[in-house]
């Protein structure tokens, strides 16, 4: 049985006296793509704020790659890797330089560094541009790269916020390509997305609507149980529920 | 009647060609989508129709007048909504939309048919601080100051881009609304979804423009049969196929796998060769190409 790398119970997070997440109950499993979907304002920053450990709960338990969220939030950053469309390298900076200050500031030594740039820069196939300015490269490598960069310290978990958001349909595709090879090497992914095909590629997903996980199961039974054949049809059926009640 | 005549157009930035041999014509009262790729060249082509960038060589001509030369002209017409949020934020909903109705000679009333749909829900708000709005209130209210002065023509700059998926198809219902009102609108999107959405489209990739048309125009231009496959194994399944074809003919759309075949096909054929690889196969069935399976396939020939 795999075992749990995320384990989350009644976590819930308030900013004064709005809830912005609500007792959120789930597991994620280790190896697995776990698609983290939600509306604008749902609650989806502010969980992946405390995941990554770069804020804490206001009651619950929370534990990510076998720390807790209360006292050993410095170990969960070092265990995880993180990429965003809005974040992710410097841009003045060249490929290289910005694999030796990610690569330093998760701590791995210089020739580390060296060897798995290296690697991961030939399997890229771009070793000839790793002089270049990262502003120079086509905005859909830039995320193949920054991706890289993410996992280059082997992070037991990697956290990927709307990692393809403007990115070409053909680059979109090599990018989950990447994920695969991720989840080969035995790296958990944590992703946001609001391109539905690609939460048909998760293995799970769970769905948030105002502060609350309100679904959570694989995206063929989700589409089973809301009698759809297509993953958009489910987000909005769910979305709209929550509008009602609110 | 052409509402935007572009010709020829290139603007580079240093060694970057953002807008590349551009030609173009967006015709009075349709709505247009600009479907492409970040870095496509989509903001740029924008920026040159609204005057606010001029072309290295080439023209573009709105209503008749020259960017270049008549700009003033144009911008009197002219709503554009910029892909940033790019109210004053430290000034009042109601505040923002009173200067923008001042700055272009008119008041909130004279037009406020035009955006009663879409305001009518932040008037509740209309004394709080734009910057303090939530993401979908913000782009009500930068909607309703582009349109606040009756504009002949509404440049709206990736309005869904990080938008989710209803609040996306609620903000092209608003579109919709403002279809029929003598008004031309040009969208910027990402999305190739919001394809079938527009009138007519143009999908634009590294500053170049790969096909316009109207969306069912481009699907007729598809080369080859579509096969959707639907298998547990979809992985294995399409690096076979690509190794077979010695290309990428197979692509992943969410649970399926999208397969190019020649025309000259036939579905027996086709199962002998899904066949041969031993991976079972839930179903199999010819389908309509999208947008995306289209944009696909010009972007890699």
């Amino acid at each position: 049985m795999e075992k749990d790398i995320i384990r989350v119970r009644n976590l819930t997070k308030k900013f004064g006296d709005f809830v912005a997440n609500d007792q959120l109950t789930f597991e994620v499993k280790q190896g697995e793509i776990f698609g983290f979907l939600g509306a604008n304002g749902a609650g989806k920053t502010t969980a992946i704020r405390m995941l990554c450990g770069l804020s804490k709960p206001t009651s619950g338990e929370m534990e990510v790659a076998g720390f807790d969220a209360y006292t050993q939030t410095e170990l969960i950053k070092k265990n995880i890797g993180y990429m965003s469309q809005k974040f992710s390298l410097y841009d003045d900076l060249t490929i290289w330089e910005n694999i030796r200050f990610f690569g330093g500031i998760y701590g791995l030594s210089r020739s580390a560094i060296r060897d798995r740039s290296k690697e991961m820069l030939t399997r890229l196939g771009i070793v000839n541009l790793s002089n270049r300015l990262i502003r120079d490269i086509p905005p859909g490598w830039k995320q193949k790269i920054a991706f890289s960069v993410a996992i280059l310290h082997k992070p037991q978990i990697v956290f990927l916020d709307e990692p393809t958001g403007g990115v070409d349909p053909v680059t979109r595709r090599q990018f989950w390509d990447l994920i695969y090879e991720a989840i080969d090497q035995g790296i958990t992914v944590f992703v946001t997305t609001h391109y539905m095909d690609e939460a048909e590629y998760c293995h799970r997903l769970s769905m948030m609507v105002n502060g609350r996980i309100v679904a959570l199961d694989s995206p063929e039974a989700l589409k089973q149980r809301f009698g759809s054949s297509s993953m958009n049809d489910v987000f909005v059926q769910l979305a709209r529920s929550g509008e009602k009640s609110s | 009647m052409t509402a935007i005549s572009i010709q020829n157009l290139h603007k580079s930035f240093a060694s970057n060609r953002a807008v590349n041999e551009v030609s173009l014509n967006i015709n009075r009262g349709e709505l247009f989508g600009l479907i492409g790729p970040d870095g496509a060249g989509k903001t740029s082509l924008m920026r040159l129709i609204a005057s606010l960038l001029l072309p290295d060589s080439g023209s573009v001509h709105v209503f008749g007048f020259d960017t270049r030369r008549d700009y003033r002209s144009i911008r009197k017409q002219l709503g554009y909504m910029p892909g940033r949020f790019s109210l004053y934020p430290d000034l009042t909903v109601e505040e923002n939309l009173h200067f923008w109705a001042t700055v272009f000679g008119t008041t909130i009333d004279r037009h406020y048919h035009l955006i009663e749909q879409i305001y009518k829900p932040l008037e509740p708000f209309k004394k709080r601080k734009a910057g303090q709005l939530s993401g979908g209130m913000k782009q009500k209210l930068a909607l309703s100051c582009a349109l606040i002065h009756s504009p002949s023509l509404l440049l709206l700059d990736e309005p869904t881009t990080g938008v989710d998926a209803v609040s996306r198809m609620e903000f092209w219902d608003m579109l919709q609304g403002l279809k029929g009102k003598d008004m031309t609108l040009l969208v910027s999107t990402p999305y190739m979804d919001e394809a079938d959405l527009c009138d007519r489209i143009a999908l634009m990739q590294q500053g170049k423009i790969l096909s316009a048309g109207n969306p069912h125009h481009l699907r007729t231009q598809f080369i080859g049969r579509l096969w959707e496959v639907k298998t547990p194994q979809i992985h294995p399944l399409k690096q076979r196929l690509n190794a077979l074809f010695g290309c990428e003919v197979a692509h992943l759309f969410g649970q399926c796998l999208h397969w190019t075949c020649q025309a000259d096909m036939s579905i027996d054929k086709v199962e002998q060769v899904l066949k041969q690889f031993h991976i079972p196969i839930d179903s199999l069935r010819e389908i309509e190409p999208g947008i995306e399976d289209c944009f696909i396939q010009i972007a890699r020939s």
